[in-house]
C-alpha cells in the first residue's frame, strides 16, 4: 500500500503548493488545508502501514498480543490534526477580516499596511 | 604573561569604573599595566639576549590544537616592548590631550583593548590565536578611528579601514589554514622550522599570496595604502599609537615572523621588494601634496612601511639588519612626531602647517623635541634614523633583482621624506609668527614627556648605535637571519650610501624651499589622483550596494508566493541533488493493494485535484470534504481508530466553518495568466514529485527499530490505559498535549477577537462589504 499512498501524498502536496501559489486569498486557504492533510498522511504512512492491528491492549492483559501499529506517529498526527484545525480556523477568520477591511481578495493588492 | 594580557582586557572593561574613582588620573593609573609588562619584558632580556626562545604554554582548545601559548623571542620581544612602552606613554599623553573630554572612559576602554590585542598578536604562537588577536585589532582600531562618531568623515574613514583590513583578514585566514595544512602544524614555533617543506609544497603560491594580501592590507601597502591617511580622523594619541608601534606594524610583524618559513623564494623577493619600493615612493610623493600635519605624517608612515616590506623582501642579512634598525627608529620618531602634531593641534587649534609659524618662541621645548624627531625621520646624523637609512640604502645597492628600479624608488622616497621632515619640523616653528585660532602656549609636561623620551632615545641610539647590537642580533634570530657579526655604527666612512644621502639632502632641501610652488603645480594632478586605488574601493562599495539592491528587489519583492516558490525550488534542488547524487536511490517496494484501498486513495486524490480546479466554492468545499473523509477511511483501514475519529470530527467542523465563512468571501477569481499558472504547476509538480520520491526512498531503506516499544509495553502497567495512543497523549507526552491546548486556546481567542471587531465595526455603521449569497 505504501507506494500507492506515496504517489497520492505527492499529488496532494502538488495540489497544495499550486493552490498556495495562487493570488486569490481564498485559494490560499484551500492550499493550507491541503498541505496540512498531506503532511499528516505523510507522517502516518512513513511509519509503516499495518492492517488490522490497532495499538490497543486487550482487556485483562498488560500488553498487546502480537505486533501492533506504531502508536507514536499516531499520537503525533492526532495532535497535528487538531492544531491544523486551530490554524485553519484562525486563517479563515483572518482572511475574511482582511477581505472586509481591504476589500480585495488579490494578495498583490494587499501590500500596504495602512488600510 | 597571558594573565597580564587577559587582565588588560578586563581592565579595559573596568575603565569607566576606574574613571569614577580616579577621575582625570585614570589614564596614568591604567598606564601602569603596560609599564609593568614592559618592565617584565625588560627583566627577560638576559634570556632573550642569549638567543633563547620562551614558550609560555597555555592550553585553550586542546581538541582543536588551539593554544594561547605565547612565543617570546627577539622579534616578538622587540615588538612587545615597543607596544607596551609607547602604549604607556600614549595613555599618559591622552590623559592630557583628551582632558575633560566627555568620552574619555570610552576612549580608555578601546585603546586598552587595542593595546592588549596588539600584544596578543605579536606574542601568540598559535595561528588561530594570532588571527583572533589580528581581527581584534581591526575591530578596536575601527572604534578608535571612529571615536568622534558625530563626524561623518570619521565614520567613513573607520568603516573604510575596517573593510580593507578585515577583507585582508579573510584572505589571511585562508592563508593560515593552507599554511597549517602545508606545514602540518598550527604553531609558529614549529612552522618556522619547516621552511624547506613549506617552500616546496604545492600550496606555497596560493598560501603566500593570501598571507601577503592580509599583511599588505593591514600594513597599508600599495594599492591598499589609502585607508591609513584617512584613519587620521582618529584623535591624535590614536594616530601616534596606531602609526608608530602597532596596528600598521602588525602586517610587518607577520611578514618578519614568517620570513624563515616562507621567505627567500623568487616570488617572495620580487613581490615584497617591488610592492615595498612602490609603496615607499607613493607614500613619500603623496605626502608632499598635503598641508595637514597629520596627513603628512601618515603618508610618511606609508613610506616607512613600504621601506620595511622592501627590506624584508630583499632578505639579505644586511637588509634584515636595516629592517630591524629602521623599524625601531621609525617607531621612536613617528610616535614622537605624532604626539608633537597633537600638541600643535591642541595649542594652536589648527592642523595645517601652512597656517603655523614662529612657534619656537612660544613652545621652545616642543620645537626641540620636534626637531630631534624630524632629524631622525629625515635620516640625518646623529640620530638613529640616519643609521637606518644608511643601512637601507646600502642593502638596496646590493639588491640582486630589479636594482635600478628599486634604487630609483628608494632614493625618491628618501629625498621626499627629507622634505616632509623639514616641513613638519621647520614650518611651524620658524619664520614669521602667524595668527592661529588659539594662542599657543608650551605644552604641559605630561604631554611633552612621551615625545621627549622617544626623541631622546632616537638621539642616544643614534650617537651610540653599538648599544643596539645585541638587540638587533636577538631580533634577527627571530627573523631567521644569521645573527653573528652585527655591528652598527654611525660613521661608515665615505661610501656610496653616504653620497646618496648627501644628494638626497640637497634635493630634499630644494623640495622644501620650493614646496609651496611645487604643491600648486601638483594640484593639476588631482584628477589623476581621483582615479587612484581609493576610487576603486569606492566603486567596489557602490557596486556592492547596487548589487545588494538589485538582488533584494529581485528576491525580496514583497510577493509571498514568490518567496514560497523560491524556497521550494531551492529545497527541491538541494534535497533532490542529495537524493540522486549523494545517495544511491533504489526503488525496492512491493505493491500489495486491495481494491477497496485503491479506491479510497483514488477518492482522496480526486478530491484534492477537484478542490483545485473547481470554479465554484461550494464544489471546492465538497471536494475537500471528500478528501478529508477518504483520509479518515485510510486511518480506519490501517489500524488508527483514534485518528479516524479525530479526522472525522475535524473534517465535519471544517466543512461547517468553511460553509459559514467562505460564502462571505469573494468568488474565485482568475488572477493569473496561463503562463504563471504553468510556472506554478511546474513548481508544484516538482515539490510533489520530490515528496513521493523521498517517501519511497525512506520506505525502501532499512527500517530502524521503533522507539515506541517502551510505550507499548508500559501503557497498561504504568499508564493504566488500554488505548496506547491515548496514554501517550495524556501521560507519556502530556506536555505536548498541554502545548496543543494552548495553541487551540490562542487560536480561539484570535478568532473570537476578530469576530468581535467585526461586530463593533458594524455597530459604528461601517459600510458592509459586498455580500454574496449564491455560490456561483
Amino acid at each position: 500500500m505504501e507506494p500507492l499512498i506515496a504517489v497520492a501524498i505527492g499529488i496532494l502536496f502538488a495540489a497544495a503548493v499550486y493552490m498556495m501559489l495562487r493570488r486569490s486569498i481564498v485559494k490560499l486557504v484551500i492550499g493550507l488545508m491541503l498541505i496540512s492533510n498531506a503532511a499528516n498522511l505523510l507522517i502516518f504512512a512513513t511509519a509503516g502501514m499495518v492492517r488490522g492491528a490497532p495499538p490497543l491492549v486487550p482487556e485483562g492483559l498488560s500488553a498487546p498480543v502480537g505486533p501492533v501499529a506504531d502508536p507514536l506517529p499516531q499520537a503525533l498526527v492526532l495532535t497535528a490534526i487538531v492544531i491544523a484545525f486551530g490554524v485553519l480556523s484562525f486563517a479563515v477568520v483572518l482572511v475574511r477580516r482582511a477581505w472586509e477591511i481591504v476589500g480585495a481578495d488579490d494578495l498583490d493588492k494587499m501590500r500596504d499596511t495602512d488600510t | 604573561m597571558q594573565l597580564a594580557v587577559l587582565g588588560g582586557f578586563a581592565m579595559a572593561s573596568l575603565a569607566p569604573l576606574l574613571h569614577q574613582w580616579f577621575g582625570a588620573q585614570t589614564p596614568r593609573v591604567m598606564a601602569l599595566l603596560p609599564a609593568a609588562i614592559a618592565a617584565w619584558l625588560l627583566g627577560q632580556w638576559p634570556v632573550i639576549a642569549a638567543g633563547e626562545v620562551l614558550l609560555l604554554e597555555w592550553a585553550w582548545v586542546p581538541g582543536l590544537d588551539i593554544t594561547l601559548t605565547f612565543l617570546i623571542d627577539g622579534l616578538s620581544w622587540l615588538f612587545a616592548l615597543l607596544i607596551t612602552v609607547i602604549g604607556a606613554l600614549v595613555l599618559v599623553y591622552s590623559g592630557e590631550y583628551l582632558h575633560g573630554h566627555r568620552d574619555l572612559p570610552r576612549f580608555l576602554v578601546v585603546i586598552t583593548a587595542f593595546m592588549m590585542s596588539m600584544l596578543g598578536l605579536v606574542l601568540a604562537d598559535n595561528l588561530v590565536t594570532l588571527f583572533v588577536f589580528w581581527e581584534l585589532t581591526s575591530i578596536t582600531s575601527y572604534l578608535l578611528i571612529g571615536f568622534n562618531h558625530t563626524d561623518p568623515a570619521a565614520r567613513k574613514a573607520a568603516l573604510q579601514g575596517l573593510f580593507v583590513t578585515v577583507g585582508g583578514g579573510l584572505a589571511l585566514l585562508a592563508g593560515f589554514v593552507m599554511l597549517a595544512v602545508a606545514g602540518d602544524s598550527w604553531s609558529l614555533a614549529e612552522l618556522v622550522q619547516r621552511g624547506e617543506t613549506l617552500r616546496d609544497h604545492a600550496l606555497y603560491t596560493p598560501l603566500l599570496l593570501c598571507v601577503l594580501i592580509g599583511a599588505f592590507t593591514k600594513s597599508a601597502q600599495f594599492p591598499f595604502h589609502f585607508w591609513l591617511p584617512n584613519a587620521m580622523a582618529a584623535p591624535t594619541p590614536v594616530s601616534a599609537y596606531l602609526h608608530s608601534a602597532t596596528m600598521v606594524k602588525a602586517g610587518i610583524y607577520l611578514l618578519a615572523r614568517l620570513h624563515p618559513a616562507l621567505g627567500g623564494t623568487e616570488l617572495w623577493v620580487t613581490t615584497l621588494s617591488l610592492v615595498g619600493a612602490l609603496t615607499m615612493a607613493t607614500g613619500a610623493f603623496l605626502a608632499i601634496r598635503h598641508t595637514n600635519i597629520k596627513t603628512l605624517l601618515a603618508y610618511s608612515t606609508v613610506m616607512a612601511l613600504g621601506t620595511l616590506t622592501m627590506l624584508l623582501g630583499l632578505g639579505t642579512p644586511q637588509a634584515l639588519t636595516a629592517f630591524v634598525v629602521f623599524l625601531l627608529a621609525h617607531s621612536l620618531y613617528k610616535g614622537a612626531l605624532f604626539m608633537v602634531a597633537g600638541i600643535l593641534d591642541h595649542e594652536t587649534g589648527t592642523k595645517d602647517v601652512t597656517a603655523m609659524g614662529g612657534l619656537r618662541r612660544a613652545m621652545p621645548r616642543t620645537a626641540a623635541v620636534a626637531g630631534a624627531a624630524a632629524l631622525s625621520l629625515a635620516g640625518l646624523p646623529p640620530l638613529l634614523g640616519f643609521v637606518g637609512k644608511e643601512a637601507m640604502l646600502a642593502s638596496v645597492l646590493a639588491a640582486e633583482a630589479w636594482r635600478p628600479l628599486i634604487l630609483l624608488l628608494a632614493f625618491t622616497a628618501a629625498f621626499l621624506t627629507l622634505a616632509v621632515a623639514a616641513i613638519v619640523a621647520l614650518r611651524p616653528f620658524f619664520g614669521a609668527p602667524r595668527e592661529t585660532p588659539t594662542s599657543p602656549h608650551e605644552a604641559p609636561s605630561a604631554m611633552l614627556a612621551g615625545p621627549a623620551l622617544l626623541a631622546a632615545l632616537s638621539l642616544v641610539f643614534g650617537l651610540a648605535p653599538g648599544l643596539l647590537d645585541p638587540l638587533v642580533a636577538a631580533t634577527l634570530a627571530g627573523i631567521g637571519a644569521p645573527a653573528s657579526g652585527v655591528h652598527l655604527a654611525l660613521w661608515h666612512g665615505l661610501n656610496l650610501p653616504l653620497a646618496l644621502s648627501l644628494l638626497s639632502l640637497a634635493l630634499g632641501l630644494l623640495t622644501y624651499r620650493y614646496w609651496d610652488r611645487l604643491r600648486a603645480r601638483l594640484a593639476c594632478l588631482a584628477p589623476l589622483m581621483a582615479r587612484g586605488p581609493e576610487a576603486g574601493y569606492e566603486a567596489l562599495m557602490a557596486g556592492m550596494v547596487a548589487f545588494a539592491g538589485w538582488q533584494t528587489r529581485l528576491l525580496q519583492n514583497g510577493h509571498i508566493r514568490n518567496y514560497l516558490a523560491m524556497t521550494l525550488l531551492v529545497l527541491v534542488g538541494l534535497v533532490g541533488h542529495a537524493l540522486f547524487f549523494r545517495h544511491t536511490f533504489t526503488l525496492d517496494v512491493d505493491l500489495d493493494v486491495y481494491l477497496h484501498e485503491a479506491v479510497v486513495a483514488g477518492l482522496m486524490v480526486a478530491g484534492a485535484v477537484a478542490a483545485c480546479v473547481m470554479r465554484s466554492r461550494l464544489a471546492a468545499v465538497a471536494a475537500l470534504g471528500t478528501m478529508g473523509f477518504s483520509i479518515a477511511l485510510t486511518f480506519v483501514l490501517f489500524s488508527a481508530p483514534d485518528l479516524a475519529i479525530t479526522q472525522l470530527l475535524v473534517e465535519t467542523l471544517t466543512v461547517i466553518l468553511l460553509v459559514l465563512v467562505l460564502f462571505r468571501l469573494p468568488r474565485f477569481a482568475t488572477l493569473s495568466t496561463p503562463l504563471e499558472r504553468l510556472r506554478d504547476l511546474a513548481v508544484a509538480a516538482l515539490t510533489g514529485g520530490l515528496i513521493t520520491l523521498l517517501m519511497l526512498s525512506v520506505l525502501s531503506g532499512e527500517r530502524l527499530p521503533r522507539i515506541s516499544d517502551y510505550m507499548v509495553a508500559n501503557s497498561q502497567p504504568l499508564g493504566h490505559g488500554h488505548n496506547i495512543v491515548n496514554v501517550i497523549l495524556v501521560d507519556f507526552r502530556a506536555l505536548d498535549t498541554l502545548g496543543e491546548m494552548f495553541v487551540l486556546a490562542l487560536a480561539a481567542t484570535g478568532v473570537y477577537a476578530m469576530l468581535r471587531f467585526h461586530a463593533r465595526d458594524h455597530a459604528t455603521a461601517r459600510p458592509a462589504p459586498p455580500r454574496e449569497s449564491d455560490d456561483g
